[in-house]
């Protein structure tokens, strides 16, 4: 086990960022800390790194109490949401920067760091860059130039604060491909923040999900999905649908229909179940909800509908483009039957 | 979608090679009324400023080139300027250091009396300058409170070069403490943070990555705190002693020059400092110019 978080609590004045969290990385892991805004993502990142001290709990690493050190001494290499990069410094002085700083006895030669930052320029795509200025450069040549600077210290474990953040759809999905490539290759261990689940799940070997300074769930991409422990990971997951049903023994009963139901306790009797848009049938007479067709829209390789109900509530589901859907127009009516709902 | 065929598998997309920023040919006009405005700066910098140097400049000439150098390769007068600018150089250049030190107690620092302290070094500045001459004098004379510790070393400051030194570096510490603080205030945590994460020590991180950032405002102070120095009157007379040669500052010897009805020989040597104020300006200006050409913005 290379990283040991333990009971770790921090608060600002009396208001409680984190509370009480436990978490473990293997080496060599990529980990996704997923949650909402103000859910202590960053307040966590910062108290790995060392740049602030929890209240209560313990950080290990390979055994070491990483509490005792200073983030200068705990070699873990941080990417900040803002790059942090030193704006007076060329490309290659802020990759060497790291290297240089090291105490004479420590520091590679002057020709080691030279090959060092050429090789890392390779790694990140600038190698024509070196010589210009942080401001000279786009966003995303920013971003991997402090992954590439983070990268250069050899670090024990490495730490993205929502890494594309600041970057538009298209190059995130193409820089979150090559940074899972570059962690497959280095194999240092990640820990990377995010409040996208999308690319929380597409990226982590394991994803924990954060709510209120609180861990919720720490699981495989594939298993928090289809096993949600609470309501909250079933809907920041995903677009969720709710809707009231009496429940036993794993099936939830409507009104003329039923449905398997998929919860983490044994739970019974009238409760609001939830169901995932893709997991609704459409008939034209029922049994079902009955809704009207308020949207249809291509959602890449499939269809999404918006219903609504006579009473006003809207459900938002999911089918192929070869389906009973397909047919359908605005202000048609429609009857929707989830066939697989949750409980929580 | 060719391209991403075409490409490495592991390249990082959409970054074209040669990519530059793009430069703004237009700038975008933010104020209306760009002609009466423009008009207003031009007839206001002329009558305050380009008027009163042309005429200056117009006056030295009534004995000819000749007359003109005589008056200013006068070794009176060359003392004088070398003193002049010799000790606004050396007190500048003591109150970066003594200035960059101040604004960083000030701004990095949380301690009771910090609002007062803040508000002292204005004090240079808000305090009329002959006020801040005899009260310097008294402190710094053989038998003041600060020039008795230095007395019994043989050492005098008053009435002579050192007090005017004294008295320069006096006016001239809140022009580097006010440029560089707003600057050392906005500083970005993260940055230094980042420098912490990758093994920079504190005095690394301050020396390779605070500092740099802070050149341009050091500069600008410096230059402000030069250009004070090198003008000042009010406070300098009073501990300089005034001796020919010796510690007579050049304004002071433009006065007598204008009480002996020398205009045209005052005029001249005032246009020699002209000269020199300029040139020096130019110099801390190209400096400037050479840091921001290396990407700080
Ligand atoms: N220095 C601080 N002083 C007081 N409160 C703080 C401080 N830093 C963070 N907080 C509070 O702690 C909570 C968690 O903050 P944190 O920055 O960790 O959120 P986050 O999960 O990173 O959110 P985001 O996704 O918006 O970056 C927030 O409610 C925030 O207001
Ligand atoms: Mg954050």
């Amino acid at each position: 086990m290379s990283l040991v978080v333990k009971n770790i609590t921090k608060c600002f004045s009396d208001f409680a960022a984190l509370n009480d969290v436990s978490f473990q990385a293997e080496p060599g892991e990529f980990l996704a800390l997923l949650g909402p805004s103000g859910s202590g993502k960053t307040t966590l990142l910062r108290l790995l790194a060392g740049l602030d001290q929890p209240d209560t709990g313990s950080v290990e690493f390979d055994g070491a109490d990483y509490l005792k050190l200073s983030a200068r001494d705990r070699r873990i290499g941080m990417v900040f949401q803002s790059y942090a990069l030193f704006r007076h410094m060329t490309v290659a002085q802020n990759i060497a920067f790291g290297l240089n700083v090291r105490p004479a006895k420590e520091r590679p030669s002057k020709a080691e760091i030279a090959a060092t930052v050429q090789r890392l320029l390779k790694l990140i795509q600038l190698e024509d860059l070196g010589k210009r200025y942080p401001s000279q450069l786009s966003g995303g040549q920013r971003q991997r130039v402090a992954l590439a600077r983070a990268l250069a210290i050899s670090p024990r474990m490495l730490l993205l604060d929502e890494p594309f953040g600041a970057l538009d759809a298209l190059v995130r999905k193409d820089l979150r491909r090559w940074l899972r490539k570059i962690h497959d290759e280095t194999g240092v261990t990640t820990i990377f923040v995010t409040h996208d689940q999308e690319e929380a799940l597409d990226l982590a070997d394991r994803v924990v999900v954060l709510k209120d300074g609180q861990i919720e769930q720490i699981g495989k991409p594939l298993e928090l999905y289809r096993h949600p422990q609470s309501a909250f990971v079933f809907e920041f997951l995903g677009t969720s649908n709710e809707v009231p049903a009496t429940v036993s023994d794993g099936v939830a009963s409507f009104d003329g229909f039923t449905a398997p139901a998929v919860s983490p306790k044994a739970l019974s009797g009238a409760q609001t179940v939830r169901f995932r848009p893709f997991d609704a049938q459409l008939s034209p007479t029922g049994p079902g909800f009955e809704a009207k067709v308020l949207s249809l829209l291509p959602a890449g390789s499939s269809l999404r509908l918006e219903l609504q109900t006579p009473d006003g509530k809207v459900f938002e589901t999911q089918h192929a483009h070869e389906s009973e859907a397909s047919d359908l127009k605005l202000g048609d009516t429609v009857f929707v039957r989830p066939s697989k709902v949750y409980v929580f | 979608m060719t391209t991403d065929a075409t490409r490495d598998a592991g390249a990082p997309p959409f970054v074209t090679e040669g990519y530059k920023p793009p430069k703004a040919t237009h700038k975008a006009r933010v104020l209306p009324g760009f002609r009466l405005s423009l008009g207003i700066t031009i007839t206001y910098l002329s009558l305050i400023v380009l008027i009163p140097l042309a005429a200056l400049l117009a006056r030295p000439w009534e004995h000819g080139l000749d007359g003109v150098w005589q008056a200013i390769s006068d070794p009176r007068v060359v003392a004088s300027l070398r003193l002049t600018f010799g000790t606004a150089f050396a007190a500048a250049v003591v109150n970066l250091f003594a200035g960059l030190v101040v604004a960083w107690v000030l701004t990095r620092y949380e301690f009771p009396g910090k609002s007062l302290l803040d508000a002292l070094v204005d004090l240079p500045f808000a305090l009329p300058t002959a006020v801040a001459g005899v009260s310097l004098c008294s402190m710094y004379a053989a038998n003041g409170w600060i020039g008795s510790l230095f007395a019994p070393l043989g050492i005098k400051i008053a009435y002579t070069p050192l007090g005017i030194f004294v008295a320069l570096i006096f006016v001239g510490l809140p022009f580097i403490v006010r440029s560089v603080q707003p600057v050392l205030a906005e500083f970005d945590a993260e940055v230094e943070e980042a420098a912490q994460t990758l093994g920079a020590s504190p005095m690394q991180t301050a020396i390779r990555v605070i500092l740099p950032s802070l050149l341009p405002a050091l500069l600008t102070g410096f230059s402000l705190a030069f250009a004070r120095a090198v003008g000042e009157y009010g406070s300098v007379i009073f501990i300089a002693g005034n001796m020919p040669f010796v510690s007579e500052i050049t304004p002071l010897l433009i006065v007598i020059k204008l009480e002996e009805f020398d205009y045209a020989g005052a005029a001249a040597v005032a246009v020699a400092m002209l000269a020199l104020s300029f040139l020096s300006l130019l110099v801390i200006n190209g400096i400037q110019l050479l840091l921001s050409k290396r990407g700080r913005a």
